[in-house]
């Protein structure tokens, strides 16, 4: 029963390194662009949520209203103003931008809210937990957490599917050239993809500031979750994106369970014997 | 018209270049007879720099191995530094070779994983090994587990009689490393495989057409470039005296500063890492004070260079003087020039 529960809180956690994963994936698909920032971008949205339930007094949750458009704005303006200069055939510009970008995010994080670690009070919702079994039960924050990512893979699926932006996301992902001829612009369109995946940042931030403590340094660590879990799914796959945070999820909670000291490590180790056996992922889409 | 074609890289211009760096490293290696103490600290620092810098390079700027993960290699290298003069009795200078090898040879395993990911991936890919490896170290109980050890007092002074003595010995260690790394790395790119990098980085497709070997020679350049990291993170250890996980793979030490000096510098050229460190550690001088805000500044430094000389210092004084101190290229030259004409020459 033991192990059925670790098993089970790795699961749930997975869908938080899912969140972390879909907006890396979103914008991976649309322009191919590997943001090295990714995981900074998450804590800052972390201490936006602070900054904000403190001043206006909202709930975590509630926050989101205001920090998920303007993590949206922020990221349209980004790809504007930055990164669309940095697209082309070389690989090194988007990539060492990026990476510029993470140091500048990290440190201007220490220097505003200092290197102590922080954490988002959520209220009863925290504690609170639902009985399975005499031996086993699940908390309803875990639980939420769980089925927000579910629910953001299926809208993702839905936009990308279902609507005109999903249209031409997809076309500027075949062919940035012929779609240009058909009246798309682009670089706007790159800017929507942007501004979704912080939107999609913001929520994981949130989640992540009050599951556990969070300080300036972290992010590095969540783009490494987000990529294995976007790695292990297979690439420009949304739904494998899900099945490959939970794989994480589940492996590290069962390296925890063995030696507290193994849990990264055993998660680091299932995406290494993925990239060994199956290196296209479970359910591939596209080819890198 | 008929005469015998030599292949030649030199010109007037790096013959002379090179004439002034024998210069100029005979005058470093006398650095003990002039220099303090803390002066040859600082140039140890640097040249481990240079050797890292010049390593990622050869990866990023000339291969398409971008990576952020030659940490990994600092690490295994200063690791493999402590456990071979700890456990295996070996003298700091002979396991500082040795570190070296091993990071070749781990390097090539890695490569064996890391080579299935493209591009980007492959730099998350590379970072992921990193933290593996980090993890790893902190596993170690013998050598302190999570918060590190000491280079114990017995092997530190088996390394030179007296203080001064050991300081003269790991500045020419360092100084000995960065010669064996840039003339490594010319000779490599100087080389037939060489000439297929050159090809790879302008088309790979038409460079696999043409014969070349892209994946073994990738896998060639991957394991240099661990060789010659390994041993810049066994010097850097070796004058530290003390090692830990975190301080051994760091990303930020080992490949953000790295990476700043080779964009600032100039990527893919062997004169702008060099250019790169020693700018890096003139900011250092100046702003180190300001901590994060220097941090920042430095990542927005290399953002604007990216973005406005994405050639770097050594690219801009290349494009804007001709001046090409070690020229790469294949130069056709007539061995035997005919009466009629000057010598003519085509650049391959």
């Amino acid at each position: 029963m033991d192990w059925l529960n670790s098993i089970l809180q790795g699961v749930l956690v997975g869908g938080l390194y899912t969140m972390f994963a879909a907006g890396l994936s979103l914008i991976f698909g649309v322009m191919r662009l590997v943001n090295i920032a990714h995981g900074d971008l998450v804590v800052m949205a972390a201490y936006l949520a602070l900054v904000v339930t403190q001043a206006l007094g909202m709930s975590p949750l509630a926050s989101l209203l205001v920090i998920a458009p303007l993590m949206a704005v922020i990221g349209y303006g980004l790809q504007r103003w930055l990164l669309n200069r940095t697209l082309g055939d070389d690989l090194l510009p988007p990539l060492l931008v990026t990476f510029g970008l993470s140091v500048i995010i990290q440190n201007g994080l220490l220097e505003v809210f200092s290197p102590d670690s922080r954490k988002l009070q959520a209220g009863a919702i925290e504690t609170a937990t639902i009985p399975l079994t005499p031996d086993l039960s699940i908390g309803v924050l875990p639980l939420v957490q769980f089925l927000v990512a579910v629910a953001m893979i299926g809208s993702l699926q839905a936009l990308f599917y279902r609507t005109a932006w999903g249209r031409a996301f997809r076309a500027t992902s075949d062919d940035q050239s012929t779609v240009q001829l058909v009246g798309v612009d682009n670089r706007h369109v790159f800017g929507l993809a942007m501004g979704l995946s912080l939107a999609v940042v913001s929520v994981a931030g949130v989640f992540l500031a009050v599951r556990a403590n969070f300080d300036p340094s972290m992010g590095p660590a969540r783009l490494i979750f987000g990529f294995e879990a976007v790695i292990i799914g297979g690439l420009g796959n949304l739904w494998g994106t899900l099945a490959g945070g939970v794989v994480l999820g589940v492996a590290q909670a069962i390296g925890a369970k063995i030696d507290p000291g193994w849990q990264l490590l055993a998660g680091h180790l299932a995406f290494l014997i993925v990239l060994a056996v199956r290196p296209e992922g479970f359910f591939p889409k596209v080819q890198a | 018209m008929s005469g015998a074609f030599t292949v030649t890289h030199g010109t007037r211009v790096s013959r002379i270049v090179a004439l002034a760096s024998f210069a100029a490293l005979a005058a470093l290696a006398c650095a003990p007879l002039w220099a303090q103490a803390s002066s040859l600290n600082l140039l140890t620092q640097i040249f481990a720099y240079v050797a890292l810098a010049t390593m990622w390079n050869l990866l990023a700027g000339f291969s398409g191995l971008v990576s952020v993960g030659q940490q990994a290699y600092v690490g295994v290298g200063g690791y493999a530094l402590f456990a071979l003069t700890i456990f295996g009795g070996l003298h700091p200078l002979v396991a500082l070779v040795v570190a070296g090898v091993i990071g070749g040879l781990i390097a090539i395993p890695v490569a064996g994983l890391l080579f299935r990911l493209r591009g980007a991936y492959f730099a998350i890919g590379s970072w992921v090994v990193a933290e593996v490896f980090r993890l790893l170290a902190s596993q170690i109980t013998t050598l302190g587990g999570g918060s590190g050890t000491s280079l114990p007092a017995r092997i530190v002074t088996s390394m030179a009689d007296g203080r001064q003595a050991r300081e003269f010995m790991i500045y020419w260690t360092g100084l000995a490393l960065v010669v064996v790394v840039l003339g490594l790395t010319i000779l490599l790119l100087r080389s037939r495989w060489g000439l297929a990098l050159r090809s790879i980085h302008q088309n790979e497709l038409a460079a696999r057409s043409n014969g070349v070997e892209v994946t073994r020679i990738k896998l060639l350049v991957y394991v240099v470039a661990g060789f010659g990291t390994a041993m810049a993170g066994a010097l850097i250890f070796l004058q530290k005296l003390r090692i830990s996980p975190d301080a051994a793979f760091s990303v930020n030490d080992w490949t953000a500063f790295v990476i700043f000096m080779a964009v600032i510098g100039g990527i893919g050229r062997i004169e702008g890492p060099i250019m790169g460190a020693i700018i890096f550690f003139v900011l250092r001088q100046a702003l180190s004070d300001l901590g994060s805000v220097y941090l920042m500044m430095l990542g927005l430094v290399a953002i604007v260079i990216m973005l406005r000389a994405p050639r770097g210092v050594a690219g801009w004084i290349a494009d804007r003087f001709g001046f090409e101190p070690v020229p790469l290229e294949r130069r056709l030259t007539r061995s035997k020039p005919s009466n009629e004409s000057k010598p003519e020459s085509a650049h391959v």
